[in-house]
């Protein structure tokens, strides 16, 4: 009992002392909220999902109807969920990587102040109707801005603590982060160039037009998915993983070639998601081309990061935060192999307007994105807050449900996109078309329940982990508290 | 060079890094704006209307793209459900883009003139009371709604800023007369915006009340014209190919 007291005591004491060493309060704050924007993203992607499954559900509420609350799910699945949970990463990783504490708390404070606002904006403003129109950047200009400037503090405070760096190798997690945060100003400020219909209007029109218009906002959506929720991911990927598992990553060589490989190669791909249009064939052509030669960095990440547990396979067995991460690279395997071949015109001829494409994003979002990020912060939050997780077996129950989920919601959209694609192009014998459009509809119903029921398996699982969470940091406080009322205890008695 | 200088140069790191990502944007985005074949040489299509503008406007408020695209590929079964592909003559005036990605429901390039302004109207208050098993979402606020077009000429600045011919002076009016026609041209002067406007609904009328203008005569006159400008029959067949 005494010794288990003084183990407390001496706990409490490291967490005081990594407290001043490392700015971990901000970290704590961006955690807690990929989780609530998650749940409440995830829900929301749930319900819009019933929604095409039983329309009535849209209720004839201008507000909640699919196509305002469509941006509200993937914004905040994005930049809600995701960018927070890439905020909280990068800012430990960057820290702990350079042994330097966070520059300037103030700035950084600035930094979750200014992302978390705009997200809730965005998600009002859709709601009210107010949007750009542009897939996964919808924002309305004034937002657009606070978002510019939220980002190259963030840049800005990344890098000063990059320079305050206790030795001279930068490592590659951070080159990851920084190729994300340098990408994400770039796309974000050429896709947002508009003309405000006036000072105080929300609304506004785009710089460009029609088929520049349309090249613009694909060289920005594909490099969302490309830097937003690749590089940046694999950054997190990079330092987690050789963490969790206890060796070192498994080729240093093979990071700096994929690095480049991948950070080059990316910009170029956009077009594919323009194949077939009046989009000019050589832009299309050169796209598919590149989409191609993808497979091999992305690939290149996918085996740095599973060989890395090469020689301690065992710990699969033993520990749930390593499956998480270890079926993440296993889906991005998988999905990385899934775009390039639907980026060939053939192929894209069939799948593209069709749900085929949602499935592949859910594959790389959910199966990815989302459990590489549920694989960190399990890791991170015990961390931060100097204590245990408060259960592993509800970690394993997140891991199934996750897994189910995301199994039943790409295998339902590949039915209905291969299904509702092959039922457009099928002729009669006399050479009419077989199918009319809304015969087409009534197919994807039942995929459209199977997708709805995957996407409730994979939101009770973030639901179990917000628990697992909130029990844990309660737990957590519980002990500091204690501990540091022994101390004035002590403290007390030693002055008497 | 070794690669361990850039590693322990933040400043090399992120001046490659920019580098490196730059060339796909440069090489793939710039030349469309100055390729000449990148838009065909076509006759008929013009800039909206206010009227049609102020649909266009509540089309992209409603999120209507997140289900419905506008460009029609050059399949056979696409061009035996849709009609003609589309050309990118044809949305040069569209600030933002609507092609969309995705068809929840049909593709909407080339809806106008297919059904009646009757038929979008009851269709856009309750989809399924004309076509039962559809799964869009029912609009009947847009024929509640008074449209606002207050603000119609400063909308139409914010296009003409932006490269769209709407005409503020003499000059720019004679330029679209000789464009466009002298008919078109007054349809797109600026200062007579809220007369044209409020002219196109109560001759339309939309959504069959001449006594208000409802957001449902803006949308529907929208739809009414998607895919109408480009008089196909003109044209050889083969005729764009040159342009693809």
């Amino acid at each position: 009992m005494a010794h288990s007291t003084t183990m407390a005591g001496a706990h409490a004491a490291t967490g005081v002392a990594s407290a001043e060493q490392y700015n971990y309060e901000i970290i704590k704050k961006f955690a807690i909220m990929a989780l609530i924007w998650g749940v409440l993203g995830m829900s929301v992607g749930t319900y819009i999902a019933a929604q095409l499954a039983f329309p009535f559900l849209n209720f004839d509420i201008a507000e909640i109807s699919f196509g305002r609350f469509r941006p509200v799910h993937t914004t905040l699945v994005i930049f809600g969920f995701g960018g927070n949970a890439l905020f909280a990463t990068s800012y430990y990783v960057v820290q702990r990587t350079c042994q330097a504490r966070l520059y300037s708390d103030s700035l950084a404070t600035f930094t979750f102040w200014g992302w978390n606002i705009s997200i809730a904006l965005g998600v009002v403003t859709y709601m009210l109707g107010y949007t750009q129109g542009r897939e996964y950047a919808e924002f309305v200009w004034p937002i657009d801005i606070l978002i510019a400037v939220t980002w190259v503090v963030y840049f800005w405070v990344f890098l000063q603590t990059l320079l305050r760096r206790s030795q001279p190798h930068i490592y590659v997690a951070n080159w990851f982060y920084m190729a994300f945060i340098l990408a994400t100003a770039l796309l974000h400020i050429f896709n947002n160039l508009q003309v405000p219909v006036s000072l105080f209007s929300l609304e506004s029109y785009s710089l460009f037009s029609g088929v520049q218009d349309a090249m613009t906002q694909w060289w920005y959506g594909h490099n969302a998915v490309g830097f937003f929720l690749t590089a940046a991911f694999l950054g997190m990927m990079y330092y987690f993983v050789p963490k969790q598992a206890g060796r070192p990553i498994y080729s240093y060589r093979l990071s700096i070639i994929h690095f480049w490989a991948l950070v080059f190669l990316y910009m170029w791909v956009g077009a594919h998601h323009l194949h077939w249009t009046a989009l000019p064939d050589w832009v299309s052509t050169l796209a598919a081309t590149f989409s191609i030669l993808l497979l091999l960095p992305s690939w290149g990440g996918m085996i740095n990061g599973i060989m890395t547990l090469s020689g301690a396979w065992d710990k699969l067995r033993t520990d749930p935060i390593m499956l998480f991460l270890i079926t993440a690279l296993s889906f991005y395997g998988m999905s990385t192999f899934e775009g390039p071949m639907m980026s060939l015109k053939s192929v894209n001829a069939l799948s593209h307007y069709t749900d085929w494409t949602v499935g592949h994003v859910h594959s790389g979002a959910l199966g990815w994105v989302a459990m590489i990020s549920f694989g960190s912060l399990y890791h991170l939050i015990p961390r931060l807050w100097n204590t245990k997780l408060y259960s592993l077996k509800l970690v394993y129950v997140h891991f199934f449900l996750a897994t189910i989920g995301i199994v039943l919601y790409i295998t339902a959209m590949w039915v209905a996109g291969i299904g509702q694609g092959l039922m457009l192009r099928a002729f009669d014998e006399y050479g009419n078309l077989a199918y009319t459009f809304v015969e087409s509809v009534v197919f994807l119903h039942k995929p459209y329940v199977v997708r709805m029921i995957g996407g409730m398996f994979f939101v009770s699982g973030i639901v179990i982990m917000a628990y697992n969470i909130f029990m844990t940091i309660t737990a957590a406080r519980r002990e500091a508290a204690r501990a540091e009322a022994k101390i004035a205890a002590k403290m007390a008695g030693a002055a008497s | 060079m070794k690669h361990e200088t850039v590693e322990t140069n933040a400043g090399l790191l992120i001046i490659l890094t920019l580098a490196v990502i730059s060339v796909g944007g440069l090489v793939e985005i710039v030349p469309l704006f100055y390729i000449n074949d990148t838009i065909e040489d076509v006759e008929g299509v013009r800039p909206y209307t206010p009227l049609e503008q102020r649909g266009r406007d509540i089309y992209v408020r409603e999120g209507c793209y997140t289900c419905h695209s506008q460009m029609i590929r050059p399949f056979r079964d696409e061009m035996l459900r849709y009609g003609h592909y589309s050309l990118a003559a044809e949305s040069q005036f569209d600030h933002p883009f609507q092609w969309g990605s995705k068809r929840t429901g049909p593709d909407l390039a080339r809806v106008g003139g297919k059904y009646s302004n009757e038929w979008q109207v009851q269709h856009l208050i309750d989809p399924r009371s004309v076509v039962p098993e559809s799964i869009m979402p029912g609009y009947p606020w847009l024929i509640e709604n008074d449209l606002k077009y207050s603000d119609i000429q400063a909308r139409l600045r914010a296009l003409r800023r932006v490269g769209v011919p709407y005409s503020l002076n003499d000059e720019e009016y004679q330029a679209n007369v000789e464009r466009f026609g002298e008919e078109t041209a007054r349809w797109l002067d600026i200062n007579r915006a809220e007369e044209n406007l409020v002219a196109q609904a109560r001759a339309g009328n939309y959504d069959g009340n001449p006594s208000r203008i409802t957001e449902m005569d803006a949308l529907v006159a929208y739809l009414q014209v998607l895919g109408t400008m480009v008089d196909f029959t003109q044209y050889d067949d083969g005729y764009f190919v040159q342009f693809r």
